[in-house]
């Protein structure tokens, strides 16, 4: 059942629930970071509106820097801002940034341990019509492997907006998902939100699934329609991928002893390989992954390319049987 | 301000004290870059004991000029010129590569006092003095910032990157400076990838460009100071220089981009350095 200390959204199982892009969160975060420090300052690579960096733009115009499509130089222009005390926010799509900046961001922001925050819009395959080249699948397991570097990956509009703030905050390198297509607001302003510590969304002792970014949603679903066949199933949001929150985790994983993950990237690097690095060296479990199988997206509507890509709470309802199966063996 | 004669002396002197550093820190270390350093050590003279406004006593001075270090593969001829500014202890510069050090293969900022970023992959200091440049615009600060950058990263595109972004700007309070010695690792820049013409593409992204020996310490202050004077854009200094100067088996040799002297080279080459290159007969100290 929903765990009443999360405060999700009264209408989480409403058909007609409230849907919100996570970018939308972030550029409403950006200009209260803004108002609370005058040291944040934000930079774009020609993608000011479609990254929801305008508002920040218009109403602090000598803070924002228009760089161009030039997303090596969008890292490292704001590395230099960070050397001369600023808080820099970079925004693009995140197969530019982190994609094509990777050596960029390791060296000029993570080695230096500037406190740039890095904003990459248009992440998984719901980017949609857009195709393969637009949906960025393999960002988080590239930030991931970085010392120094933070990585979120909010469940929705709300989280994000916090996220963005508590980044500001926060004197390190940050990483932030977000998702272009409108997704399910599950959280409200009371729903407890901090850097590195992930949150029972659903409380359950049979499996505990582990999902971040707009899957949380669908393990909710998920894990409302297990709760018909008798299984009951913990629902964790797992908003930071690094830090990754290690008590939440293997607490799960002892008390469960059947961890299902959910993400929308690769199978390899993401949350999956974190949860797996930590289990399997701390607390074996059955495990199953559930993300995209090594392959790129494709043109599609955001729904029917969730469906394609076996991101959908069937698919997660499968796993959920597969490693009771395994752990009752 | 006008240099007198003995100033001029004074700062050569130091040059040469940084170049047999130099030869002194890569045969300690046994790797290394050997040409680059040589070069560029007038230059950096002329910024450690004259040009830059700051305090070795107080590294985070927050008045202080920058200095970016671009190609940070050149950083023995940085490091002998900060211990011999007073940043760090003198005989620190032997640890240069070792496990440990605080003089790692390439500078990274925090490991040592008086390192601005950390540099060695190449085309991405210009970008990060930019971004300085920007930010001390924002807080109307005074200081200068001073990016120092080799030939043969304007192969890069992030250097060009950066350069557009300046000129759109009209970063005045940033002076960009091309060691133009002609080499990178694997040859001669114009047979690996031609740069010419220099000064009209800075020009043409809207740099004042200077043209300057790189071992002449009038001139080398002089653009500095002339750089300083232009407040409607960026400065470029191009200074010619000669990779390896000072040692003359290793002038403009581009086989000495990339290695360090042995024993009996480094014996020669302090020789050459102490003796002036024969100019006087006898080694001094």
């Amino acid at each position: 059942m929903i765990n009443q200390n999360a405060y999700l959204n009264p209408k989480l199982f409403d058909p007609d629930i409230e849907q919100v892009p996570s970018r939308n969160g972030y550029g409403e975060g950006l200009v209260l970071a803004a108002e609370e420090n005058e040291q944040v300052v934000a930079l774009c690579a020609d993608l000011t509106e479609s990254t929801r960096t305008q508002a920040f733009a218009e109403k602090f115009p000598e803070r924002f820097i228009e760089i161009g499509v030039a997303e090596q130089n969008l890292a490292t222009v704001a590395a230099g801002m960070a050397l001369g005390g600023k808080v820099p926010f970079i925004s693009s799509y995140a197969t530019f940034s982190p994609g094509r900046n990777w050596e960029q961001i390791r060296t000029t922001i993570c080695y230096n341990d500037v406190p740039v925050k890095i904003v990459g819009s248009h992440a998984g395959v719901t980017v949609g019509p857009d195709g393969a080249t637009h949906q960025a699948l393999e960002d988080m397991a590239i930030m991931r492997s970085l010392p120094n570097m933070v990585v979120i990956s909010p469940a929705d509009t709300i989280e994000a907006r916090k996220a963005t703030l508590a980044m500001a905050q926060l004197a390190k390198p940050c990483y932030i998902r977000l998702s272009r297509d409108k997704t399910p607001v599950i959280t409200t302003a009371q729903t407890p939100f901090q850097i590195g510590k992930a949150e029972v969304f659903y409380e359950g002792k049979d499996v505990a699934v582990i999902a971040t970014g707009q899957m949380v949603y669908r393990a909710l679903l998920s894990a409302k329609e297990m709760q018909m066949h008798k299984i009951s199933v913990r629902v964790i949001n797992c908003h930071t991928i690094k830090p990754l929150d290690k008590n939440t985790i293997l607490k799960a994983a002892e008390n469960c002893r059947a961890v299902v993950t959910v993400e929308e990237h690769q199978v390899t690097g993401g949350l999956g390989g974190a949860v797996a690095e930590l289990l399997s060296q701390n607390f074996p479990v059955p495990l199953k992954i559930i993300g995209v199988q090594d392959q790129f997206g494709e043109s599609g509507e955001p729904n029917e390319l969730l469906e394609k890509f076996g991101l959908t709470k069937e698919v997660i309802g499968k796993a959920i049987t597969t490693v009771l199966r395994m752990k009752n063996r | 301000m006008t240099l007198t004669a003995q100033d001029i002396q004074r700062l050569e002197e130091k040059a040469n004290l940084i170049r047999q550093a130099i030869i002194k820190m890569l045969l300690e270390a046994g790797s290394g870059h050997s040409a680059g350093p040589l070069g560029m050590a007038d230059i950096f003279a002329a910024l450690y004991f004259h040009i830059l406004n700051h305090d070795p006593a107080k590294p985070d001075w927050s008045e202080r000029d920058r200095l970016v270090l671009s190609n940070g593969h050149i950083c023995p001829v940085l490091y002998a010129s900060l211990a011999h500014a007073g940043y760090f202890p003198l005989s620190e510069l032997l640890t240069l590569r070792k496990l440990g050090s605080r003089l790692q293969g390439h500078p990274h900022r925090g490991a040592l006092p008086g390192l601005e970023t950390t540099s060695g992959p190449l085309g991405s200091g210009l970008s990060q003095a930019v971004g300085m440049a920007l930010a001390g615009r924002i807080d109307k600060a005074k200081w200068q910032v001073i990016c120092l950058m080799s030939d043969g990263e304007q192969d890069a595109g992030n250097t060009w990157e950066a350069v557009m972004l300046a000129g759109k700007n009209k970063l005045h309070n940033l002076t960009a400076l091309i060691d133009r010695n002609n080499i990178q690792i694997d040859g001669f820049t114009e047979d690996i990838m031609p740069l010419e013409n220099l000064r009209a593409k800075y020009e043409a992204f809207n740099f004042h460009v200077l043209e300057i020996d790189g071992h002449n310490m009038q001139e080398i202050i002089d653009a500095f100071n002339g750089a300083k004077a232009i407040f409607e854009k960026p400065t470029l200094i191009i200074a010619h220089t000669i990779p390896g100067k000072g040692v003359d088996f290793m002038e403009g040799k581009f086989e000495w981009h990339g290695k360090p002297p042995n024993k009996e080279e480094a014996k020669l080459a302090l020789h050459e350095l102490r003796t002036l290159q024969g100019k006087i007969k006898s080694e001094h100290q």
